[in-house]
């Protein structure tokens, strides 16, 4: 092994870790507002709206100008490049608009996925051409934080050694490159939910490619303290027959990350995946409530999740923009307090089922 | 990837996790006691002492006899083959008295060091042959963890790639074999002080072994709540001019094994190395008061650092045998509190050194 040749400063590294720890200082975490044109066009779709860049501004103008509570609960909201140059109604920048309400801002940097050939369909994610001067130019126009997805899936074969291991690499790279810029990265990893596999080999997989992530963000020199993880919950595929409650997939996630992810990480901030709002809460509320040591926050980076009843609420008209808002809060503040493991909601199970779970630890 | 096949049933898991935290339980560490008839020689020799199965058997004796003092800081004994099958002076297995009271057996099971061609003075670690049915035997003959120990060196150009693969491949599969028989496998990569690198350089190497350690076992599927790790503290190379505190002794190891262990490990007991005596206990009870969270207890596994002061009063002579058990005693109970930062040693700076250096905590 040849000397060590320092990736960052001791500066850098305090920036880094500093803005990664305010974004989910209290219980707080992320509002996911990253979607692509094409992904805004299938949203808008569903409440007959049409997607025009008009459209798309108006929709995200009323999601940042709500009250400025909103920062109790949320630490940084990820956005798409547009969203980052675009105004509200009186020409004010969006990302001002946010980082006043001291919300740190963030991007999405991935391009989307690329084939890989000879798998069972499976892909890596390409994006790092020219990243590090995008990251640097990023950083000039106010963002703190970077996001990049992984996609892997379970299936015959699937994940193969060659997707978890180059999706691993590319994570690294993507994060690297971040931290030579200042943004702090945010790696998401995620197994995706389609197939009918139960919770427990959810698990065996999410252990999987989380080891393989963290090898490769120890190959690729990354500081960990500066960096959050955006992973699945470990759930049963949707065409799972079988039924899981919060608090299984609770310890199954738990259990999973426990295995995994070094302390060092400061945050773990869940995506919601193909989740309802209540049941994204639910599990959130679970997985903080979970009786195994916990040494990084648990959190959220939520889009649909914390957008499904405010789109719906907006349909597209001006007159909604309270009736949206205040859609959008409820999620916020809820999330917010399962973060903390104090979301309380009619049908919760409450304590007696956490309790009665926690013997079978060892099955998992 | 197939579906899972998994390594052990839920019973399995259950017993092994229990075992690992007896072995660990708050203010307990473990004595290694499991020189080989080589390194006894040298111990020996040391103090004028035939190297004889005899001497080796009285010396044993002086410290299995320890009385109930020793229940409250010692959770587990590792033995040697040997030592394994003696008895004391009337006729009471050394595996019995030990287990009389409440301490874990553990046995060595590794067979030393073989060169890796092709390298620069590195090793690998030799005893897979047959290790499924000695840890068999072993289990029916009252061991409950097993020890191995891998060496890695830094100097120029090592440890190499080749070394920190290779080494972290041969512990897991040890590690996956004692936990097909029930033994809890302490997991040893030892990076030796031999040489001038400093502090930062020693902390980087760590956590590259590490990073690759447990990779490796996640890769072998490897149970981590039923392990436990022994590695050494960051430390400067014998030869570094540059003196460091406890404090930043402390702060470099807390550090690295936040970024590499993973919170499910339930114990990390730290090899003494060369440290003497006094500096592996302030050492670890610095590494006990580091300001950063720590999910894993923290103690020790100490051989030389237990025994000298007992090896010294012994000298050979059945008359000394009461005032060496005493010695060891004493450094027993000083590591057992050492062990939860409880120890008063001797110009211990105590909290402001500790304090100062937190905010340092980026430079590492």
């Amino acid at each position: 092994m040849a000397h060590k040749f320092p990736a960052l400063t001791a500066d850098q590294k305090k920036e880094l870790s500093e803005i990664a720890q305010r974004i989910v200082a209290n219980g707080k975490g992320i509002l996911a507002a990253d979607e692509s044109v094409g992904t805004m066009g299938n949203r808008l779709q569903r409440i007959n709206v049409e997607n025009t860049e008009e459209n798309r501004r108006q929709f995200r103008e009323i999601l940042f100008t709500v009250d400025n509570s909103v920062s109790q609960s949320i630490g940084g909201v990820i956005l798409f490049h547009e969203t980052l140059y675009q105004k509200d109604s009186q020409g004010k920048l969006f990302r001002n608009i946010l980082k006043e309400k001291g919300i740190v801002v963030g991007i999405k940097l991935d391009q989307g996925t690329a084939p890989l050939a000879g798998t069972n369909k499976e892909t890596t994610i390409q994006g790092l051409d020219g990243l590090s001067q995008r990251c640097a130019q990023y950083k000039k126009d106010g963002v703190d934080f970077g996001k990049w997805r992984a996609v892997l899936r379970i299936d015959n074969q699937c994940p193969s050694a060659l997707a978890i291991q180059e999706n691993a690499n590319a994570l690294a790279r993507y994060a690297s490159i971040c931290q030579q810029n200042g943004l702090v990265p945010i790696v998401e990893p995620e197994v995706i939910p389609d197939g009918d596999h139960d919770m427990e080999h959810c698990q065996y997989v999410t252990e999987k490619v989380l080891a393989a992530v963290y090898k490769a963000l120890n190959d690729h020199h990354v500081y960990l303290e500066g960096t959050l993880l955006k992973p699945n919950m470990v759930t049963a595929g949707h065409a799972c027959t079988k039924k899981y409650t919060p608090e299984q997939v609770a310890m199954a996630t738990v259990t999973a990350l426990h295995r995994t992810v070094p302390a060092a990480v400061p945050g773990i901030c869940f995506l919601s995946g193909g989740m309802s709002e209540e049941d994204a809460t639910l599990n959130l509320n679970a997985i903080n409530l979970c009786p195994l040591p916990k040494p990084w926050k648990l959190s959220f980076s939520y889009g649909r999740a914390l957008q499904a009843s405010a789109l719906a609420a907006w349909g597209g008209k001006a007159a909604n923009k309270k009736a949206t808002q205040e859609a959008f809060m409820k999620r916020a503040v809820a999330n917010c307090q399962a973060a903390k493991g104090k979301y309380t909601s009619m049908g919760s199970s409450g304590a007696a089922s956490t309790q009665s779970l926690f013997t079978a630890n060892y099955t998992y | 990837m197939p579906h899972s096949y998994p390594a052990l049933s839920a019973e399995q898991k259950k017993e092994l996790s229990d075992i690992a935290l007896r072995i660990v339980a708050p203010g307990k560490g473990i004595l290694a006691a499991d020189e080989s008839v080589g390194s006894m020689a040298k111990r020996l020799s040391q103090i004028g002492v035939e190297n004889t199965e005899e001497n080796r058997r009285l010396y044993r004796q002086v410290l299995f006899s320890a009385d109930d003092r020793v229940k409250k800081c010692i959770g587990g004994v590792i033995f040697f083959h040997e030592t394994l099958y003696q008895k004391d002076d009337n006729g009471v297995p050394f595996v019995r008295t030990i287990q009389d009271k409440g301490i874990v057996v553990g046995i060595k099971v590794d067979k030393g060091v073989v060169p890796l061609a092709g390298t620069d003075g590195e090793t690998t670690t030799q005893g897979l042959d047959g290790l499924s049915e000695r840890c068999a035997q072993y289990k029916k003959d009252g061991a409950d963890f097993a020890k191995w120990r891998c060496v890695l060196k830094i100097s120029e150009r090592t440890p190499s790639a080749l070394a920190i693969l290779e080494n972290a491949n041969v512990l897991a599969r040890y590690a996956s074999i004692c936990q097909q028989n029930g033994i809890v496998p302490i997991v040893e990569p030892e990076i030796l002080p031999d040489g001038d690198h400093d502090l930062k350089r020693c902390q980087y190497v760590t956590e590259k072994v590490l990073a690759a350690v447990y990779k490796a076992l996640s890769d072998h599927h490897v149970y981590l709540e039923g392990t436990l790790l022994k590695p050494n503290m960051v430390t400067p190379g014998h030869a570094c001019p540059i003196k460091y505190s406890p404090e930043e002794v402390a702060m470099a190891t807390v550090t690295a094994l936040r970024r590499t262990v993973p919170p499910a490990v339930p114990g990390v007991t730290f090899l003494s190395g060369g440290q003497s005596e006094e500096e592996a206990s302030l050492n670890l009870n610095a590494i006990n008061r580091c300001p950063l969270p720590r999910p894993w207890a923290l103690t020790f596994s100490y051989g030389r650092a237990l025994q000298a002061s007992a090896l010294n009063a012994w000298r050979g002579q059945r008359d000394n045998a009461g005032a060496a058990t005493e010695e060891f005693i004493k450094r027993a109970e000083v590591n057992g509190l050492a062990a939860q930062g409880k120890y008063e040693g001797s110009g211990d700076d105590g909290g402001a050194a500790a304090q100062s250096l937190y905010v340092a905590n980026h430079a590492y």
